[in-house]
């Protein structure tokens, strides 16, 4: 008797179980992710929230006091975060142009029926070559190019194109267009690779039909190609937009934000409100409002990519 | 095609005079900080420039490879990184295989944020890190590196791990589950194997980003036991001479990994590329 009731009992509550197992078991495997992004990124990003209210933390043993956005109109009115953020822009707007326009004409280069495959794959990797550097190394490489001793300078004398040696990462009209040229040359590649995945799933058919209608290279190009990368640029240059803002140690190592703050990105500024000015506050204020650019740009990053998956 | 020959020939020459201007744009830059890294340190900025010179030689590779310090820069670089795409990879399988074979409530949202993840700039999760390691007791250990790593590197591998498993049918694991296998076993004995191109570009991806980060590596680590080698050329360059050629070869020698790595799986690496990212 004892035992039928028991079954009785711990039949159905046996189902509820393997029901209720079937539905968390995609939590369980998501578990490891969601703990590390909850830690890892949910709760700093509240920490910083709530730090950007504040009028001190870390450094002061005083209690802090709730100030509300006095940090936020402190920032924005403050001409050094002005300068950051119309640097950052001009960095970002133009990397994100020039990428665009090189990885598009290097990928045609490539996709050219002129070229036998062999050719096509040796310099496939040639082209791709700036990518598999570090940040860091990059830095050094151009440091040891663009030095007004180096062979940058050495060949644009000899060729006339400059009247005397250049100062290009330390003269302060010069400095920021250096080191967006910089990135201009690492990033690249990423563009490249992406168009070349994407021409070769442009039907062969669409290039005969518009021959066929009598359009000459350009107009295919305009009419035919563009459209189809259409959905690849829009979101590569939004994601790109996103990383170049995120951008440091370029900077970092090739100017370090000098001079004169003439390259002053909001990374390396945050970076110097925290660590070297310890005024965790206003860095904390400021990287929020890099957060909030940011989300701003994924927001259409997310929608560009959902409307690629469906 | 209506032109002739000789058009042909000419856009032919054209083509290559683009293919090689571009080549020089991608490629001479690279090949100058490899042929400075031979030269002696006197002869780095000699006028005239020459690509190669008498100085040439070994000197500055033997500096680096016998300092233990700067061996060390590399072992941690490994360590790291190899931790990094270890657990990257295990966690990204688990996270694919749920988004690809289970609905579940909150799926769209879960999925939204890690694709968002991506957005999130380091320099803002910096500060708290900082506040947060020193508080878990790991500040300037091999551990804070590894989980903050994984931070920048899961959001990606997720997605390219959860595009991977959508391509394989769903008949597959239905099989195994039928004949009495649990979910776990599905997807250790039957789609981990099959999709071990998809885990290669993870994987070769996660390492690549493990070894060049810079930012975490400066601030969660103060001794150079714990340094990294992109941090060792930080370093390098914050001496007061600057050592040019040992700085250049640490630069070729520390690059040599990920290269290999790029050329050994170039293939998998592009396809899985464009699949995580841009889904054309």
């Amino acid at each position: 008797m004892v035992t039928a009731t028991q079954r009785e009992i711990t039949e159905p509550a046996n189902i509820g179980w393997e029901q209720r197992k079937r539905k968390l078991l995609p939590y369980a495997y998501l578990s490891p992710t969601l703990i590390l992004l909850a830690a890892l990124t949910v709760v700093p990003i509240l920490t910083v929230f709530l730090y950007s209210l504040v009028d001190n933390v870390i450094v002061n043993p005083n209690p802090p006091n709730f100030v509300g956005l006095e940090n936020y109109e402190e920032v924005l009115t403050n001409r050094k975060f002005r300068g950051a953020l119309s640097n950052t822009m001009y960095f970002a707007i133009v990397s994100v142009v020039a990428h665009f326009i090189i990885g598009l004409a290097f990928a045609l280069l490539l996709n050219s029926r002129l070229l036998s495959a062999n050719v096509k794959a040796i310099f496939r990797v040639i082209y791709i070559l700036p990518w598999v550097f570090t940040a860091s190394i990059i830095a050094i490489l151009w440091r040891l190019l663009l030095n007004p001793h180096g062979v940058v300078n050495f060949v644009l004398l000899e060729l006339g194109l400059v009247p005397e040696l250049l100062e290009w990462l330390s003269d302060r009209k010069l400095a920021l267009n250096a080191v967006t040229f910089i990135n201009i040359w690492s990033g690249y590649p990423f563009y490249l690779v992406s168009f070349l995945a994407g021409l070769q799933g442009i039907p062969d058919d669409l290039y005969e039909s518009g021959r066929v209608d009598g359009g000459n290279a350009w107009q295919l190009f305009l009419h035919i190609t563009l459209p189809q990368l259409k959905p690849i640029i829009i979101s590569l240059a939004l994601l790109d937009f996103i990383w170049t803002i995120h951008q440091f140690t370029l900077i970092w190592m090739t100017t370090g934000g000098g001079p004169l703050r003439s390259t002053e990105v909001l990374s390396t500024y945050t970076y110097k409100a925290a660590f070297s000015s310890h005024e965790y506050s206003i860095a904390s204020t400021i990287a929020m409002v890099i957060l909030a650019i940011c989300t701003f740009v994924a927001i259409f990053y997310v929608r560009s990519q959902r409307m690629t998956d469906e | 095609m209506i032109g002739s020959r000789r058009q042909i020939l000419i856009r032919k020459i054209l083509v290559w005079i683009a293919l090689i201007l571009g080549a020089c744009f991608a490629g001479l830059p690279v090949l100058w900080m490899v042929s400075s890294s031979f030269k002696s340190n006197l002869e780095i900025f000699a006028y005239p420039p020459a690509l190669i010179d008498y100085s040439f030689s070994f000197q500055a590779y033997q500096a680096v490879l016998s300092d233990p310090g700067q061996l060390r820069f590399f072992f941690n670089s490994y360590l790291v990184a190899i931790l990094v795409t270890i657990c990257t990879v295990i966690t990204s399988i688990l996270a694919g295989y749920s988004f690809s074979r289970y609905d579940f409530r909150f799926k769209r949202i879960l999925n939204l944020i890690i694709i968002g993840v991506q957005s999130v700039p380091p320099i803002t999760l910096m500060i708290p890190y900082f506040g947060l390691i020193v508080w878990l007791g790991i500040y300037n250990s091999y551990a804070a590196l590894v989980l903050t790593y994984m931070v920048f590197t899961l959001s990606y591998a997720i997605i390219m791990m959860t595009g991977y498993f959508n391509t394989l049918p769903r008949d597959l694991d239905e099989a195994v589950m039928i004949d009495g296998g649990g979910s776990f076993v599905t997807l250790w004995r039957i789609l981990v194997p099959i999709s071990l191109p998809g885990i290669v570009a993870v994987g070769v991806y996660t390492f690549m980003l493990a070894w060049n980060e810079f930012l975490f590596a400066l601030t969660l680590t103060r001794t150079n036991d714990m340094r990294t080698v992109p941090i060792g050329i930080h370093l390098l360059m914050g001496q007061h001479s600057f050592e040019w050629n040992q700085m250049l070869a640490l630069s070729v020698l520390g690059s040599l990994p990920v290269l290999v790595l790029f050329l050994l799986f170039q293939r998998y690496f592009i396809a899985g590329m464009s699949a995580g990212s841009v889904k054309g």
